[in-house]
């Protein structure tokens, strides 16, 4: 058992018998370098303890969260728990702690992040950096690890250990910029030269950019992109909550996406950034959400399963009371279709790096709004003759992904930054018929 | 308490730094939300620790510990100095800071009744009976409240000898109202869109009467549903102040930091339409334009004492009758633009490396009203309370969406109309102010989640506006 494993269960002894409890535990050390201006600017760390307390007394409940795991100051935390628990009204969707079950501990961390440096993080800035042939670089490599221990009252115990790491960046020629992602559990394997090479081949590409008229275009959307598309849809759409109170537009079997749309959540795979377990400790396991353009199931932590009347998915976060479970390991499923040949099958059309600050505007619609961002072209008669200012998009993203709407999907996948972070998506590029762009860099 | 800052800034410069600060904190928050009538989160965190940074060459290093004891400040000093030692493989031209006085001081925050000290019972039955006030109207499928607060002991430290103690109170809270169509959701919410949140106690939950406003926002969700959409095309809006609120947050507040200003946000956050060069002569909007950035003002959300690098809360002209005149800034910032240090570096907590934060930026009262900005328009729509908001990595290209609408002809307020949206550039758009409500319509507004940095970081910011009318602009876009 790790650290965070032996304060979950030094939680559920000092609770004792005064009440359902669980304590979800994680202690790990998280450091970021980032640089601006292409040099390190701003290099951080943190050795962190996250110690979350959630009782149940008659159905009176109450969460703390403390960051110090001493016995000390878990009896602290418990102490308080049960007093704010106590003057609580009963909360008649109150699901009760999850049944004691076998879950083996498991080890997903790679030893490279856990024993990052800062000169290692350095040497993956400095190779994205000089990668851009001179263009000013932004971005930031970061390493994180975590020992996760989770307990209950109901004698269910379980504990893991994970990693990740990151090189993210743009370069700028101060008219145009580039960018390039890469995320991996182990910092061995993260590239800052090919990562760096990207963004700088983006950045230079979007060089004498022009204002293309808004209107609707065909578009090739690069990982990025597709990865947002696919987390608003997981946390507006397949979030149990959501879908319990109306606001979802998910129809379970019925037929919402293009036929080439699977869309999974898999937090064990190969490459998955693991998390074998949800802050309820449910086992995670491999949920197909959309199968060859089906709604197949939603996600759930246990208050939303109690209220649907089926089992939770093990989506339960800190939030997920208030915003409803999420699908944190989504996976757009791969096609056939390469890059070159996508951008081969476009007479005219635009092709998209990633987004920027998305917005939705209804969640049963999924009206999004949005711009592009860090490599936006145009594509003419199968190839990309030249940059494209910014744009702004007011797009549903369901209907984006709609039946007849997907022409292809890519070969590429990837972990792919999206607009709610990294490591939360791996996703390819693809190929849609349309996207509804209301806006350019003149408004 | 100020030992476990001085212990992490003495191993910092004894590891190499050549300046180094720290800050030891004591913070506690708590969250209640009520769903339909049931609570449906009940959270409070507490967390103890310090932060320790470290300036050598051109970076600076930082790191955060929950280890209180001797070894473990010790052992963060010494990582931080280590950390932004390792910046020298990929290194900058090295940093000043500019000079600011070295104080010995107190700030707390002034505050009649602490939020932990009402009764946990009490401010439950509050939400409760929001939410069951709410849903006395049939439409009302979802009828949520919610408050909290923090309060937060920050001691800092720094190597020139800084030794500041502040105990910061805000409090705040607000509930909204939800109707879920065939194929839509309309929601209304009161103070405004995440609540309204300012410093000070559990007074300030109290002064905006949360019950005696329910059932007018309930009507209004319910009337959403059958309104008409917003209609499409360019005419004169009017923003109510909240909505001018988060305009000013989103196309001034940012684009005015200095850090975006100089690139240091670029990858994530973005840079700035805004040129260093040209400040004191850049048109930024109407002449009736006037914005401030004030952390001394009393109940807003931005105000402090002393900011996270121990410079004075202050109060800096940003735009003067249109005129881009300043910027928000810190030591290392000020210094290489060769301007005074604003004080507005904040940091999230203790673990986190204090970053160019607002304090208060907000539209100096005009004088007019909204009642005369109605009569005075002939076409237009008034639109209120924050539903979306989305702008460009240079704070230029904007579209949000709001609540509620109204439709103004012939200066009279008109239907309601439902999904009203606008879009526009920031200087174009600040060109068309043409009317601003005066002091009794001037309200400080507070931002509880304004995102910024990597690792992310979530600072409190105050802005403070009256309603305001723009001429020609493009509403009404639709998906």
């Amino acid at each position: 058992m790790n650290p965070a494993t032996n304060a979950a269960e030094r939680v559920i002894e000092l609770v004792g018998d005064r009440a359902e409890a669980e304590a979800f535990v994680q202690i790990g050390r998280t450091e970021l370098t980032r640089f601006a201006n292409s040099f390190i600017h701003q290099n951080v760390g943190e050795d962190y303890v996250n110690v979350r307390v959630r009782v149940a007394s008659e159905a009176r409940v109450a969460a703390v969260t403390g960051n110090h795991a001493d016995d000390e100051a878990l009896a602290a935390l418990v102490d308080d728990a049960l007093t704010v628990a106590a003057t609580q009204p009963v909360d008649p969707d109150w699901p009760g702690v999850a049944p004691a079950m076998d879950l083996a501990p498991t080890d997903f961390a790679a030893p490279s992040t856990v024993e990052a440096t800062p000169g290692q993080r350095a040497e993956v800035v400095s190779d994205f950096v000089e990668a851009g042939s001179g263009y000013l670089a932004a971005g930031y490599c970061d390493t994180d690890w975590f020992d996760s221990g989770f307990a209950n009252s109901a004698g269910h115990v379980a504990s893991s250990r994970g990693s990740r790491a990151t090189i993210d960046g743009i370069h700028q020629t101060g008219e145009s910029a580039g960018s390039g992602h890469q995320t991996s559990t182990a910092m061995e394997s993260l590239d800052g030269v090919a990562t760096g090479s990207l963004a700088g081949d983006r950045a230079r590409r979007g060089l004498n950019a022009f204002d293309l008229t808004p209107d609707e275009y065909e578009v090739v959307l690069g990982p990025e992109a597709v990865a947002t598309i696919a987390i608003f849809l997981g946390f507006y759409g397949f979030n149990g909550k959501a879908h319990n109170e109306a606001q979802s537009f998910a129809e379970l079997g019925a037929v919402q996406f293009d036929e080439r749309i699977t869309l999974v959540d898999d937090p064990l795979g190969e490459a998955a950034l693991a998390s074998p377990f949800d802050v309820e400790g449910t086992p995670k396991l491999h949920h197909v959400l959309v199968d060859g353009g089906v709604t197949e199931m939603l996600v759930h932590d246990r208050r939303s399963a109690k209220k649907a009347g089926v089992e939770t998915t093990g989506h339960g976060w800190s939030g997920s009371a208030s915003h409803g479970p999420m699908a944190t390991h989504l996976v757009v499923n791969p096609g056939s279709d390469s890059i070159d040949e996508m951008i081969a099958a476009v007479d005219r059309g635009v092709y998209v790096a990633a987004f920027n600050y998305c917005r939705i505007l209804d969640p049963k619609t999924q009206v999004v709004t949005g711009l592009t961002r860090n490599g936006t072209f145009m594509i003419e008669n199968g190839a990309i003759t030249g940059a494209v200012t910014n744009l702004r998009f007011t797009q549903s993203f369901l209907n984006a992904w709609g039946p007849g709407n997907v022409l292809a999907v890519g070969d590429d996948l990837r972990y792919a930054d999206c607009d709610f972070g990294a490591g939360l998506v791996r996703a390819p590029s693809m190929r849609l018929t349309s996207w509804n762009f209301t806006g350019g860099a003149g408004g | 308490m100020f030992d476990h800052a001085a212990t992490a800034v003495e191993a910092a410069l004894e590891a190499g730094a050549v300046y180094a600060d720290a800050r030891y904190l004591e913070a506690r928050s708590e969250t209640i939300e009520v769903f339909n009538g049931s609570v449906r989160q009940l959270d409070r965190i507490e967390s103890a620790g310090v932060g320790v940074r470290a300036l050598l060459g051109s970076s600076w290093g930082f790191f955060g510990t929950h280890d209180l004891s001797s070894r473990g400040l010790r052992a963060a000093g010494h990582r931080a100095a280590e950390i932004a030692e390792a910046s020298a493989a990929v290194p900058g031209d090295p940093f000043q800071l500019a000079d600011v006085s070295v104080v010995e001081a107190e700030y707390e925050t002034p505050h009649e009744e602490s939020l932990f000290e009402v009764p946990l019972s009490e401010k439950v039955d509050l939400l409760i009976a929001v939410t069951s006030a709410l849903q006395e109207v049939d439409e009302i499928s979802l009828a949520r409240a919610s408050l909290g607060g923090w309060d937060t002991h920050k001691w800092f430290v720094s190597s020139q000898g800084h030794r500041i103690h502040q105990h910061l109170v805000e409090t705040g809270g607000g509930f909204d109202a939800t109707v879920v169509g065939d194929d839509e959701t309309q929601v209304r919410s009161y103070p405004q869109s995440f609540g309204q949140y300012e410093t000070g106690g559990f007074e300030v939950v109290r002064r905006w009467d949360f019950l005696a406003n329910a059932s007018r926002i309930a009507d209004e969700a319910a009337a959403l549903k059958s309104a008409p959409q917003c209609p499409q095309g360019e005419m004169t809006l009017i923003l109510e102040s909240s909505q001018l609120a988060l305009q000013i947050h989103e196309s001034v507040g940012h684009a005015i930091e200095l850090d975006r200003i100089l690139g240091w946000e670029a990858a994530f956050a973005g840079t700035s339409h805004l040129q260093l060069e040209r400040l004191g002569e850049h048109r930024y909007g109407s002449d009736l334009m006037n914005i401030t950035a004030d952390a001394t003002l009393p109940g807003a959300l931005g105000t402090f004492g002393f900011d996270d690098e121990g410079t004075p809360a202050q109060r800096v002209p940003i735009v003067d009758q249109g005129i881009w005149v300043g910027v928000l800034s810190g030591r290392d910032s000020a210094a290489l633009a060769g301007i005074p240090p604003g004080g507005m570096v904040r940091a999230d907590g203790y673990a986190r490396l204090p970053m160019v934060r607002m304090t208060n930026v907000g539209l100096s009262p005009g004088d007019s009203s909204l009642e005369e900005m109605i009569a005075e328009t002939q076409r237009g729509v008034l639109m209120s309370t924050n539903r979306s908001w989305s702008i460009d990595d240079r704070r230029l290209n904007f579209q949000f969406g709001c609540q509620i609408g109204w439709e103004i002809e012939n200066g009279v307020l008109g239907r309601m109309v439902k999904n009203p949206t606008y879009t526009g550039i920031t200087p174009n758009f600040w060109a068309q102010l043409d009317m601003l409500a005066a002091e009794p319509e001037w309200v400080h507004w507070g931002t509880p989640n304004c995102g910024k940095g990597q690792p992310m970081q979530v600072a409190h910011t105050g802005h403070s506006a009256s309603p305001g009318r723009f001429a020609e602009v493009r509403v009404g876009v639709k998906g």
